[in-house]
């Protein structure tokens, strides 16, 4: 069992990751990765909402007609993104101001439709759970990657701690849209000089279709 | 809220506060589809029609059920229903009585319904507290403004189509790459207008 739930992990954290192999969810990959503390919390939200969709998809997955299951998939996924919703609005009201439309649009995230229609749907809730941790885990570690040097870069701190000191004249662009946009076009690039794979086409046909 | 005139928000919608360049929404579809003129265009137009309408459908429903019941916190699911039986009905619609259009928006119709945009801006109109043609004028906007942006991707994808590309930038890498590109162009624009 130990085997098999790193075998998860491996597949979630890198062979599969789902920003940079399959291209899904980049919209808020984008958006929140200026600071490190909003890539964070977004990151933790994400794993919460993927592992307890998978979780409760895989639950009745058995009992769900085939022809409804976007729309199951959509209310289950919704309602657990209230949940995040809820608790970032009470217990860190600012970090809710800050991130405001994205913390919804994780119900459009693909990523976590893409994981209950891939995964959860064929296999017992415990894996998928653990599925779920995986594809999160893969996706806020990516979030947290680019949002380290969006942040040293853009303001010289990390978390709003300085790093660069006084003398860091702050490189304002990888603060705005485009910074963001290279920024994850470089981490592509990396990603698949690294580990190539034998049909980068395929892979952002697989993106396409979730 | 200080009042901002609909005029103002519609430019602002597709030139400085563009859906996919400044606030990164509907990317997903968007590097799937932008390599050919004339799918963009046909996505954009869709995307443009299913924004406006849900836009406004939204904003009733926020503020005729939502609010007077005291269940705001319930509009994520309630959005996402209404944008989900919008884009089904309108598919059903045109099925069957525009089927030339049918053909040519049919298959985009049910990518909408992930599309971040059509959710986003519902809940950027809640969040910034726009009346009802603030509301209009920001839904068409960004249904503008994203098509402005795909269709000048595919413009520039096709144009580069032949060119040489590192090996591990090719697709994606590259498409992210250019649109980069654009947001700094766009960028210029946002002396003319600023909305939060």
């Amino acid at each position: 069992m130990a085997g098999k739930i790193k075998k998860i992990f491996t597949v979630g954290l890198i062979k599969d990751n789902p920003v940079f192999r399959q291209i899904l969810g980049i919209c808020s990959a984008l958006a929140v990765t200026n600071l490190m503390m909003n890539s964070l919390v977004m990151g933790l939200g994400l794993i919460f909402v993927t592992a307890f969709s998978e979780l409760t998809y895989s639950l009745i997955r058995n009992i769900t007609p085939k022809h409804i299951r976007m729309m199951v998939q959509t209310l289950i996924i919704s309602a657990y993104v209230i949940i995040v919703d809820i608790f970032l609005k009470a217990y860190f009201p600012d970090m809710s101001k800050a991130l405001g439309p994205y913390v919804g649009l994780i119900i459009t995230n693909c990523i976590i439709m893409g994981r209950c229609e891939a995964y959860a749907q064929f296999n017992p809730p415990f894996y998928s759970f653990i599925d779920g941790v995986a594809a999160g885990t893969g996706y806020a570690a990516v979030l947290l990657f680019i949002a380290f040097f969006r942040e040293l870069l853009g303001f010289g701190t990390l978390f709003g701690i300085s790093i660069l000191g006084e003398g860091w004249v702050s490189w304002t662009l990888m603060i705005m849209p485009p910074g963001a946009f290279f920024m994850l076009g470089i981490v592509i690039w990396i990603s698949h000089s690294i580990f190539p794979t034998e049909d980068t086409k395929k892979s952002s046909k697989g993106g396409a279709s979730a | 809220m200080i009042e901002i005139h609909p005029m103002v928000i519609f430019f602002a919608a597709i030139f400085t506060n563009n859906m996919i360049l400044s606030n990164f929404l509907g990317m997903c579809s968007f590097i799937a589809v932008s390599s050919e003129i004339k799918t963009s265009l046909n996505l954009g137009q869709a995307v443009t029609f299913v924004l406006t309408f849900t836009t406004l459908l939204n904003y009733f429903v926020y503020h005729v059920i939502l609010v007077p019941l005291g269940l705001e916190y319930l509009r994520y699911i309630v959005f996402i229903i209404v944008i989900a039986a919008f884009v089904q009905l309108v598919e059903m619609i045109i099925d069957r009585y525009f089927q030339t259009l049918y053909y040519a928006l049919g298959i985009f119709l049910p990518l909408i319904t992930v599309n971040c945009a059509i959710l986003g801006v519902s809940l950027f109109m809640v969040i910034r507290d726009y009346d009802l043609f603030q509301s209009l004028a920001f839904g068409v906007g960004s249904g503008i403004g994203w098509t402005l942006a795909i269709v000048t991707m595919a413009g520039i994808r096709q144009k580069i189509k032949k060119a040489p590309i590192p090996k591990g930038l090719e697709g994606p890498g590259i498409t992210l790459i250019i649109i980069g590109l654009m947001a700094l162009a766009f960028i210029g624009f946002s002396g003319i207008v600023q909305i939060q």
